[in-house]
């Protein structure tokens, strides 16, 4: 295993050097930097040219020239790394460490929500194959696929930014808008359920009757200025999710898990008047950490202590139930800061289509919380529509394989019900292919997206790399090169030791 | 008769299917199965009709930027032609049945309207589908004749030849294709957008030639490539012969997907300024150049986007058709119309 490892790493090295010095000559043949200053008419041209072939030894042809930058890499060696400096003078690296927490940021929401939706839409679709849910899905997966994204992100800006923000100008939603949506609802829910004739009656006309509620309830109350969960909406959606987790994970005849989940919920409302005392505007991110350990923590102990035969199983609903419901009782705070945000800070325009937050923005995490997610809106949303549909695919073929399996028959043949079969034998396994694209997936994070990044006048990684390309400026395109394919291959690497500890049959070391 | 084989009575899916299949060669089941797909037959359909709408409407034109040969469409305006604007240019096309909005159906001078400076946006839209189209195919042909190859040699001989030709995959995996675009850009520009698919190509053929690879691998292992070896064959014959036509699955549909993925590839290089570049048309280019005028004259930015989505969605269904027919484990759907294939066949059996 180890030495698996170590000549994996040997071969990883090798490749960077090779295809660092492709990509380096490659770009350096893709244009001239000094291009504009040669045409330029400015008096001082002549000396700025002379100022940049020295600064950046550009008179050195590109093949030796790689060496010498190839030197300020390894000086890392030595405690004397350096990527060089753009073509502005700056060094690249503080360019890259400003703009890495921005990819991050952009990226890393839209790959987890995207994996999340993607997999459960996934699996409801398998288990309902060749239902008409089923082939709306395939439909709406092919569709989002074949989006090009700039295209999806210039619509997102004029519907999702532009129209939303002048409808929340008088945010009054019309009836046959009203009607549409529940009514899309309705289908969705009973295509989701299924069951049979009456069962789908009844699932559609709940589903429809409750979204044309709430919609009618966030229209006729102003909700969505001033938005509120208060704590007996809390409550009710707190049992809620501790009915659902706990059907989905152990089942709701296991009565330790119900008891423990469902305490769960019950002290919701409690922590919600301890907590809105302490959520002041000194709160900041490392206490907000603090409390999700601190839930977690709580849920899956209570799960341990009173969890019975089944101890992990019930401390992990647990742990899950508690986390759902403190991140309720937190939005709920975030939600009290709304109106001020949108009136003060937003100027009534709250969704933003360009930028990753507001400039000079002095305020507390709740405010600046909110700053972020109505930043990261329109782009994630972009981002996720179209990864969203690989990991629907994907996840939809890998549970149909597993589902086919010998040992599912297995579990049937002796008497397991539906749930198990479905949750503890077939989904896990149905996860395992899945995590050679997550890993792919998590090294594209730090890469940023360069279409994206430019539509939404992002500062991230890809605007850096576009520019750079674009000015022919070498140590920057190199630096955001090095970054994304030494992650490419360290996660390709990873994905393939995952695999084979998840997979015991197939071995890494042959 | 002592065992009842009437699918209908003991509703078994796997008879069915063998009563219909019975008697046909692989490739012929493959062909059916195809056929049968329904979103891939209708997909096709359309693609082949907007492949042929496209190249006939805009006439075709072949050589550089100085020395065109053109070949004239039917359509009467030229990508070059700056006709008068009228109003803002919107398009003429008018679908809607003058019963409903009272004015009479027509395609008129400009059907998709006219972009800023005047010039007839169907010309270019015609224009920009071309090059996407023609993108598409020759990416699609150039990786695909390295992907095979090169997974097929390193997947047949294996030991070290596999070992150089797995890390000069990985090499070019990490080469991003956006940089061969710009060197494309700026060193073959005026060539056309033939070239820089060309070079893309060269970039494109690394998901195929792992999976080709891996096919082989196990392909390489089974009797009946033993078998050939005995009977005298050599490499190449049982490399062609024998192993790559039952590795056409697996080729044919990450081909399609390929394709897919290269024409957003294309439009979206265009759109960063890395692909086709001006004068010429592409239509991400076209997308690129009208988004911030969107409000003003949505039109132009509707026309290229849409038929992107539409030639992405068309080959992406296809190639569902083909993985459909190519899986010999894929479970269909037992229609009507299977049982009813399958009562025929019995019947003919029996009589």
């Amino acid at each position: 295993m180890v030495a698996y490892i170590v000549r994996r790493l040997g071969a990883l090295v090798l490749i960077l050097l090779g295809s660092t010095f492709l990509i380096y000559n490659l770009t350096a043949i893709s244009g001239d930097p000094l291009e504009d200053l040669r045409l330029s008419t400015e008096p001082n041209a002549q000396y700025l040219i002379e100022q940049y072939t020295k600064d950046l030894q550009l008179d050195v042809p590109p093949p030796v020239r790689y060496f010498l930058w190839l030197e300020g890499v390894l000086g890392f060696l030595w405690g004397d790394f350096t990527l060089g400096i753009g073509l502005d003078g700056a060094p690249i690296l503080t360019a890259l460490s400003l703009a890495i927490p921005v990819s991050i940021r952009l990226v890393i929401v839209a790959t987890i929500l995207s994996i999340i939706i993607g997999i459960t839409i996934g699996i409801v679709s398998a288990l309902r194959q060749y239902s008409r849910f089923d082939y709306s899905v395939t439909f709406t997966a092919f569709l989002f696929y074949s989006l090009p994204i700039f295209w999806v992100a210039v619509l997102l800006k004029q519907f999702g930014a532009i129209g939303f923000n002048d409808f929340l100008a008088s945010p009054t939603i019309t009836p046959p808008f009203l009607i549409g949506f529940s009514v899309v609802a309705g289908i969705f829910w009973m295509g989701v359920l299924g069951g049979d004739k009456k069962r789908l009656a009844i699932t559609f006309a709940a589903a429809t009757a409750t979204t044309a509620a709430v919609l009618a309830y966030i229209s006729g109350s102003g909700w969505l200025i001033e938005p509120s969960l208060g704590p007996v909406v809390i409550t009710l959606m707190a049992v809620g999710a501790a009915l659902g987790i706990t059907q989905l994970s152990t089942g709701l005849s296991n009565r330790r898990s119900t008891m423990v989940s469902m305490a769960m919920a019950l002290l919701t409302p409690v922590f919600y008047f301890i907590m809105q005392p302490i959520f002041t505007s000194e709160f900041d991110g490392g206490m907000l950490f603090l409390l999700a350990i601190a839930t977690i923590a709580v849920g899956a102990g209570a799960g341990l202590i009173f969890g019975g035969d089944e101890r992990r199983a019930v401390a992990r609903t647990a742990a899950i139930v508690a986390f759902i419901n403190a991140s309720l009782i937190v939005l709920d705070r975030y939600m009290q800061s709304w109106n001020e945000y949108f009136n003060e800070i937003a100027f009534g325009r709250p969704i933003k289509t360009v930028g990753d937050s507001t400039l000079d923005l002095q305020a507390d995490i709740w405010i600046s919380g909110i700053d972020t997610f109505t930043h990261l809106i329109l782009p994630t949303s972009a981002l996720m529509l179209i990864s969203l549909a690989g990991y629907l695919r994907f996840s939809r073929a890998s549970l149909l394989e597993v589902l086919n399996q010998d040992y599912i028959r297995t579990a049937r043949a002796k008497g397991l019900n539906e749930r198990t079969v479905v949750m503890r034998h077939a989904f896990r396994n149905s996860l395992i292919p899945l995590t050679t694209i997550m890993a792919f997936d998590f090294a594209g994070v730090i890469g940023g997206a360069i279409i994206t990044e430019q539509v939404f006048a992002w500062r991230g990684m890809g605007t850096i790399f576009n520019q750079a390309l674009g000015r022919v400026d070498l140590n920057g395109v190199m630096g955001v090169v090095l970054i994304t394919s030494m992650s490419a291959l360290i996660f390709n690497l990873i994905a393939d030791l995952i695999y084979s500890a998840l997979d015991p049959r197939i071995r890494v070391t042959k | 008769m002592a065992k009842d084989l009437n699918p209908d009575a003991i509703g078994k899916e796997e008879s069915i299917e063998q009563l219909e299949t019975a008697g046909l060669s692989q490739g012929q089941i493959i062909v059916r199965r195809f056929l049968r797909h329904r979103a891939a037959m209708i997909s096709l359909a359309v693609l082949i009709f907007i492949i042929l709408f496209v190249f006939t409407a805009g006439g075709i034109q072949l050589g550089t930027e100085e020395q065109p040969i053109r070949f004239p469409g039917w359509w009467q305006w030229d990508i070059r032609d700056i006709p008068e604007i009228s109003g803002l240019g919107e398009p003429t096309l008018d679908l809607i049945p003058p019963f409903i909005d009272g004015t009479g159906m027509q395609v008129g001078q400009h059907p998709f309207g006219q972009d800023a400076i005047g010039r007839d946006y169907f010309s270019l839209v015609m224009r920009g589908a071309q090059q996407s189209i023609t993108v598409m195919f020759v990416i699609g042909i150039v990786a695909t004749f390295i992907g095979t190859v090169l997974g097929a040699v390193s997947g047949f001989f294996g030991k070290w030849i596999d070992n150089a030709l797995m890390r000069f995959t990985d090499l070019i995996i990490t080469v991003p294709s956006i940089i061969v675009g710009a060197v494309i850009g700026i060193q073959v520009g005026n060539l056309g957008v033939f070239f820089l698919a060309l070079f893309l190509g060269l970039f494109a053929w690394t998901g195929l030639a792992r999976l080709v690879r891996a096919e082989f691998l196990s392909l390489r292992e089974r009797e009946f490539v033993d078998a050939a070896r005995v009977a005298g064959a050599d490499n190449r014959r049982i490399i062609f012969k024998h192993i790559l036509p039952n590795a056409m699955g697996t080729v044919i549909v990450s081909v399609s997907l390929l394709m897919s993925s290269a024409i957003l590839l294309e439009t979206g290089l265009s759109f960063l300024g890395f692909g086709v570049v001006a004068p010429d048309v592409s239509l991400g280019l076209l997308i690129s150049q009208n988004q911030d005028s969107f409000t003003i004259y949505p039109w132009l930015f509707w026309w290229p986007g849409l038929l992107i989505v539409t030639i992405a969605l068309c080959i992406n269904f296809i190639g569902d058709g083909l993985r459909d027919a190519f899986d010999p484990r894929q479970k269909r759907k037992i229609t009507k119309k299977d049982r009813e294939i399958a009562k025929a066949a019995k019947a003919k059996s029996v009589a």
